[in-house]
């Protein structure tokens, strides 16, 4: 039992649902209590998704607790099987009803026998994994599902396409400008005239997931979903992969010269004239990415050895780090991240980046940390901005868990070149906030002068008895004046001399019609 | 108006699929309002993905909550549960020195049998600190229930009243108080029994209310739950109750069982109908007769005209989530409006009975059928329904409101009506502000189309 206030990782059906609900035509049941599905809430409010989220809940209740599931499971498997219509169907319990330790592979293996869509039970341990492990997870089983099947079946069709092309794995929904990345992905594509066989889980559809294959090799933005589909596809099928994270000019251009080395080494087969991306790497490092001017720029030779805290999922924090670090000259002077399990390949990482590395998924120790190192910003997640703000010190946010604001309408890569730009922009305004924080500081603020004219209160006259004096100051801060100025204004009106509770409220009825 | 007028009122069951907040979402209120409390949850990492997101932006203000985790070792027992919650509870003191810790009983805690109720004691007794245990779970409970547990398990807690004691308070000051108009104020309230008002509102709200009540020469004695733990009204034989809202059927129920008050079944203070019906079923009890009510009510109508002219001849449809639909459907076929449905989690016919009756009053008077009332309602018929229906305005859940507003349905967040001020005769104006924000923003909208469009249309 531990004391807990806040998280980075949902809990491991979040990221079941967030793979199952990114695909077409998947639909996805909880078996939970009441109320445990929140998820159709963030997706709906953070996403502003147009449709229904694709997940509902098999609801589990006293009666379920004394008798057990019996038919309900499966009958709500197969009420969705007849309503919607589902390729696939995914079952998935929560920390809560996987305690009842019901057979739900059972349910499972029955519905199926009679649904028309597919159906899988998500297999990830509630108490062993979190968010991104389980999504992890659930995007690898569903394409081992589908693989296997059209193995067994002998469909499966190996051969690679005509001209060089990738699948992009692990973009999907609620993940951190995920779409904007996907866009800059696709265009980055596009110049160096690679085709995309598929992009999954998002928008992509579980019935072509047997032509994954077909690719030459496949791209992980990500290392945190997707990971494991990439290794198994490479153990199954000999499918190389690249795991850069193609953020910021010099992991972008090892991106691009990985995309050269496995486009070229397949050519030799494909028969396919060779590439090279040099000049094209080049040409964008230098006129469409503004960052490395940016960072010789005199603007920037302001931020050289400002201090600087970096926390957040592996990749992004990792790639946060060496940017700051390496392409801008800034110190970093402690970096870490909350995706424990992925603790290792994060400290070689920022190797050498980076003055501290601190592995926790404890938000205290986070904001101790902070407290203790006082940085001129912070680069984190939404908690971190929260600290910063208790702090008074700027932050900019680079990794989930987010919010709503995190989820712009506008195109914000993080990604690819214009990523850099947009990383850039963001590192930068932190920062100038910070410097023209401190100058005000020092100069004696904005303006000095009061507002006094919006008010209509004088001291002369009114009294406010005790009691309504309490209850004002019961009122929210925002609009107490407001109240205030209003009573006094009835009080005048009336002639009452005594101000209490009765004319406050008297007041409220009269000004607000 | 040739609309049948069914007589009958009906109460239809669902399947129980629908979209609702998890019931330990009530800290999120109740931690505000009670300002010495702290409340712990007792759950598992969904429980803590819920709140940290459903609470949004209170979670970075240092909450008077937190959540014990539980892990791996505590499901299978392998930990003592009374350990680490000493262990949690004594940190807890020591950080925030709060006079009430409250367990939050969630789902898990319920599957594991964890003897929350029987450690309760034991730890109060060892630590000194009052702790009470509420069983707020979703396998028993949706949303606003979850207040409902708090309160009963609060109201166990409320202190006997002490007559003698007051009693001789009253003669003393009888003797040493020759000032008219003090005498006077004791004699107006001396006859009374004491009433305590069950259910938490914002201290203004609660406030206003007393207010009400006073001008109708009725005293509030207290109400469950006070501002402070510390301040809880006394409660028992003889002492009336009345509720504020409609999901309180389980502290209505302790306090009548087991407090021995006397409850005053009354339609909740919600519109200017209910208010007065509200009044109007207190003020007999202790022998009052109402004053000048009908022309308050009257002139709270008046104010509202505006609005009621932008909801007149509208149809509404409850998807149902907090309970509090029965009040507002009757508040809203008052103004003039045509329920379709009114979805509800949970219906306790007995202590909703008078809002039921009023409901009925009102469809006679308005002229319109008696609206289904569908008790754990479906969600994805519901959803076919509102196809069908095409209503202006669909109450619903944030995670259908955003698609059925792109399918051209109204919607208004249900959840709003919780945590906004929505009582008394004062607060009629910000209910009927969040019903018509929807219509208003349509109509605003309606004329962007017309000309955004029609430009966009030539050009292409």
């Amino acid at each position: 039992m531990k004391l807990a206030y806040w998280m980075y990782a949902g809990p491991a059906h979040i990221g079941t649902l967030r793979v199952a609900s990114s695909f077409k035509n998947v639909h996805a049941i909880m078996h939970a209590p009441l109320g445990d599905d929140y998820f159709n809430v963030m997706r709906s409010m953070l996403e502003r998704e147009r449709d229904f989220t694709a997940a509902t809940t098999s609801i589990v209740d006293r009666h379920v607790l004394a008798r057990g599931s019996q038919e309900r499971v499966v009958d709500n498997i197969l009420r969705k099987d007849r309503e919607e219509r589902p390729d696939l169907i995914i079952l998935t319990p929560t920390c809560t009803s996987s305690i009842l330790q019901e057979d739900l592979q059972n349910f499972v293996y029955r519905a199926s026998i009679i649904s028309d869509s597919n159906v899988i039970f998500a297999d990830v341990d509630h108490y062993q994994v979190n968010e991104i492990q389980a999504a992890d997870r659930t995007l690898e089983q569903i394409v081992r599902y589908y693989l296997d099947r059209c193995y067994r079946q002998e469909k499966l069709d190996q051969f690679l396409t005509n001209v060089p092309s990738v699948n992009i794995i692990g973009i999907f929904t609620l993940g951190f400008h995920n779409q904007h990345d996907c866009r800059e992905l696709r265009r980055l594509l596009r110049d160096l005239d690679i085709g995309i066989n598929q992009i999954i889980p998002e928008g992509g559809s579980v019935e072509d997931l047997e032509n994954l294959p077909k690719a030459w090799f496949n791209l992980i933005p990500y290392r945190e979903v997707g990971l494991m589909t990439a290794m198994y596809l490479n153990k199954e099928y000999g499918m190389p992969y690249i795991s850069t994270a193609p953020m910021g000019a010099v992991d972008m251009a090892e991106w691009v010269r990985q995309i050269q080395k496995k486009v070229n080494t397949l050519a030799l087969i494909s028969s396919i004239k060779r590439v090279d991306y040099e000049h094209y790497i080049d040409g964008q490092t230098r006129f469409v990415s503004q960052a490395a001017w940016f960072s010789r720029s005199i603007d920037c030779q302001n931020l050289t050895g400002k201090e600087t805290v970096v926390f957040g999922d592996a990749t992004h924090a990792a790639s946060i780090t060496k940017i700051l670090a390496r392409e801008m000259g800034i110190r970093v002077s402690c970096s870490g991240t909350y995706c424990k399990h992925d603790a290792e390949w994060f400290k070689e990482q920022i190797q050498g980046f980076s003055d501290e590395i601190l592995i926790t998924d404890d938000h205290a120790e986070v904001g101790d940390m902070i407290a203790h190192v006082e940085p001129s910003a912070i680069f984190g997640t939404q908690m971190e901005r929260h600290i910063g703000k208790r702090l008074n010190i700027p932050c900019g946010v680079i990794s989930a868990p987010v919010h709503i604001q995190n989820f712009p309408l506008g195109y914000r890569p993080f990604l690819g070149y214009e990523g850099t730009n947009q990383i850039a922009d963001l590192v930068y305004n932190s920062f100038a906030l910070g410097m023209e924080d401190h100058l005000l500081d020092i100069f004696g603020g904005h303006d000095t002068k009061e507002v006094i004219t919006k008010s209509l209160s004088t001291d002369t006259g009114l009294i406010w008895n005790p009691e309504s004096r309490l209850e004002l100051s019961k009122i929210p801060r925002f609009v107490r004046e407001k109240v205030k100025r209003n009573t006094e204004k009835l009080a005048r009106q009336k002639g009452i001399e005594t101000i209490t509770v009765e004319v406050m409220y008297a007041a409220k009825e009269v000004f607000n019609s | 108006m040739s609309v049948k007028v069914s007589e009958t009122l009906t109460v239809e069951c669902e399947t129980g699929n629908y979209h609702t907040f998890c019931p330990i979402s009530c800290v999120s209120w109740l931690y505000q309002k009670i300002e010495d409390s702290f409340f712990l949850v007792v759950g598992t990492k969904t429980c803590g993905y819920f709140l940290q997101n459903a609470l949004g932006v209170m979670i970075f203000a240092e909450p008077r909550y937190a959540m014990a985790e539980l892990e791996e070792g505590d499901i299978s027992a392998q930990l003592n549960d009374y350990e680490g919650l000493k262990r949690l509870c004594i940190r807890i003191k020591k950080d925030r020195d709060p006079s009430v810790i409250i367990w939050i009983g969630t789902c898990t805690t319920e599957i594991i049998k964890m003897d929350l109720e029987g450690m309760a004691p034991k730890l109060e007794w060892e630590i000194g600190i009052p702790i009470l245990v509420a069983r707020a779970n979703g396998l028993d409970y949706a949303f606003t229930q979850g207040e409902d547990t708090v309160l009963a398990a609060m109201a166990h807690r409320c202190p006997e009243p002490e007559f003698s004691v007051s009693e001789r308070k009253k003669t003393i000051q009888n003797v040493f108080t020759f000032h008219s108009i003090k005498k006077k104020e004791l004699d107006e309230y001396a006859n009374n029994p004491s009433l305590v008002l069950f259910g938490s509102l914002p201290s203004n709200v609660a406030s206003q209310l007393n207010l009400e009540l006073k001008r109708q020469s009725i005293k509030v004695s207290g109400w469950l739950p006070s501002q402070r733990y510390t301040d809880l009204p006394s409660l028992g034989d003889g002492v009336y109750v009345c509720g504020v809202n409609p999901f309180l059927s389980r502290t209505a129920t302790t306090l009548i069982r087991r407090k021995k008050c006397e409850l005053i079944g009354a339609p909740f203070p919600i519109g200017p109908d209910g208010t007065r019906a509200w009044i109007e079923k207190i003020c007999p009890v202790f022998g009052v007769e109402t004053q000048d009510l009908e022309e308050r009510e009257e002139r709270i109508w008046e104010s509202l005209k505006d609005y009621l002219d932008l909801v007149r001849g509208k149809s509404v449809f409850f998807m149902g989530d907090n309970i509090l639909e029965v009040s507002l459907a009757r508040f809203l076929i008052r103004c003039g409006m045509i329920v379709h449905e009114i979805g509800i989690p949970y219906m306790d016919k007995r202590y909703q009975a008078a809002e039921l009756l009023l409901l009925q009053d009102t469809c006679m008077k308005m002229c319109v059928p008696i609206p289904r009332i569908v008790e754990k309602p479906d969600n994805s018929n519901q959803i076919r329904r509102i196809r069908e229906l095409q209503p202006d305005l669909a109450i619903t859940g944030m995670a259908h409101a955003n698609p059925l507003e792109a399918r051209g349905i109204s919607t208004k967040w249900s959840v709003e009506f919780t945590f906004a001020q929505i009582h008394g005769f004062a607060n009629a104006r910000d209910l009927l502000e969040l019903v018509t924000r929807p219509l208003r923003r349509q109509k605003n909208l309606e004329d962007l189309d017309q000309t955004t469009l029609v430009i966009k249309k030539n050009k292409f």
